[in-house]
């Protein structure tokens, strides 16, 4: 039986449309998984071999790979989100009332979403925390480092900006204490937060912004970095695993 | 056609499933062997197998969590009906905590700058990349300068009220001075410490107070900032 399914499997991986999608076609050998890994627009970013000791669990504790776990995660639940949600006042606030009570498993969507969301902004402080205390960091990765740091600013600054979306007084008060910091900043602090804002308070241009900058600009921005920061791994040698390693 | 051939290879590597560097020795070169690299799997399937692995069990969690907790959703946004106290998501308490001791264009523009300045310039300063333990070298200097930050902090702490970041801050600067301590019978922990450079001082003293001041923000903070215990309704 296990052999029939592996050479019904085998076959169709050898099929002229198989190969058309899949470039590297049947077979199991080295080159093989080595080409699954290459060729593929998204895997390619890493790489084909690794060692085994950076997939310990204790190397890493995976917490970069669960930030794009919930990455993705939120991309998903946020399009769903999307499809209800109208940017504007006080639409928008309606529209939560809608995913509570209309909308088939919204409150679950909505859910998933904040808490994702609350669990990204962890994982990525918790990600950081782990690679310095491992001195992952060192030559040749510093520079992964600092994108690293860009990351971790665009995912805070991800998370505040859809802290707004639901207008409702937690949103709106957030905001309104997290952007009077802002003017505290010398000289361009009230221009800065006008800009924020598209005005002098949190009103509705700043709900459109806020959208905007959720949805369109900061997740580009992030994914953008997020493809840099996993192909520097690979060019910086694979995962850290050590100091010896760097001697060699 | 009397000449014998200048290498042999042996397995053929569609047989194995772990990738191996194959070397070919020639008469006229040697092999050198500088460092063990350890062994390498391949990426498909060992590697993406187990992130595949990750993301399913946080999945998993992550579904549960939203099954049974509700995300807070309070009522339509008021301009002119400001709660007490008006909170940032908790990534920010921190930060807002801090504006309760510091004037604004430090509290909030001024220490962020310099935190996320700090971050980047991590991996550029040679004292990180080698990581010496603190209290290796210099011992006697090192500690008249320490002690000189130490009490100018636990100073500047005292004088903007910051009492709550005291605590983390003796802690670490006990934890330092023992770690400084010269000792024959050092024990495990003890030697550990020893070996500590100075940038894990400074990351464990900043992962502290940060959590310290989230949590207070989070949990102990009422109307008008003011000192509240948490079970005290």
């Amino acid at each position: 039986m296990a052999k029939a399914i592996e050479g019904y499997w085998n076959d169709l991986r050898g099929t002229k449309v198989w190969r058309s999608v899949f470039r590297s076609g049947a077979g199991s050998s080295n080159l093989h998984r080595s080409l699954a890994v290459q060729q593929n627009i998204f895997l390619h970013l890493a790489s084909v071999k690794m060692r085994r000791r950076s997939l310990a669990f204790s190397v890493t504790w995976y917490l970069g790979t669960l930030t794009l776990a919930t990455f993705i995660t939120l991309t998903g639940s946020g399009i769903l989100l999307m499809l209800y949600y109208h940017p504007s006042v006080p639409q928008a606030y309606a529209d939560m009332k809608d995913l509570q009570f209309v909308v088939s498993a919204g409150v679950f969507l909505r859910n998933l979403h904040r808490w994702s969301a609350h669990a990204m902004v962890f994982l990525v402080f918790a990600h950081m925390f782990k690679v310095f205390y491992r001195g992952a960091y060192r030559p040749p990765r510093e520079f992964n480092w600092v994108i690293g740091v860009i990351l971790l600013l665009v995912t805070l600054f991800l998370s505040y900006t859809g802290y707004l979306l639901p207008w409702d007084q937690l949103a709106f008060w957030a905001i309104t204490v997290g952007s009077n910091i802002m003017s505290a900043v010398p000289v361009l602090g009230a221009k800065l937060r006008f800009l924020m804002l598209g005005g002098n308070t949190v009103n509705a241009n700043a709900l459109l912004r806020f959208y905007v900058l959720h949805c369109v600009i900061l997740p580009l921005l992030a994914a953008l970095f997020i493809a840099v920061h996993f192909w520097r791994i690979r060019k910086d040698g694979g995962l850290y695993t050590g100091k010896a390693e760097t001697h060699g | 056609m009397d000449e014998p051939k200048e290498f042999q290879a042996t397995v053929g590597s569609d047989s194995r499933k772990e990738p191996v560097r194959v070397a070919f020795v020639t008469r006229r070169t040697s092999p050198h062997v500088k460092a063990d690299e350890g062994q390498y799997v391949m990426a498909w399937p060992e590697g993406i197998f187990r992130v595949a692995v990750a993301c399913e069990v946080l999945a998993v969690v992550l579904v549960a969590i939203s099954l049974f907790w509700d995300a807070p959703l309070e009522g339509l946004a008021d301009p002119m009906q400001t709660p007490n106290p008006a909170k940032a998501p908790w990534y920010f308490l921190g930060l807002q905590e801090l504006l309760h001791y510091f004037p604004p264009v430090v509290g909030g523009v001024l220490i962020p700058t310099l935190v996320v300045i700090a971050l980047v310039i991590i991996p550029y300063f040679n004292v990180n990349i080698q990581a010496e333990g603190l209290w290796l070298r210099d011992r006697r200097k090192r500690l008249r300068i320490f002690a000189a930050v130490a009490l100018a902090l636990v100073v500047l702490l005292v004088a903007f009220k910051v009492y709550a970041v005291i605590a983390p801050t003796l802690l670490i600067v006990a934890a330092m001075l023992f770690a400084a301590r010269d000792s024959a019978d050092a024990g495990r922990f003890h030697r550990w410490l020893s070996l500590r450079p100075l940038s894990f001082w400074i990351m464990t003293w900043f992962l502290l107070t940060s959590s310290l001041l989230t949590a207070i923000g989070t949990f102990f903070r009422g109307p008008g900032w003011s000192w509240v215990w948490p079970w005290s309704e």
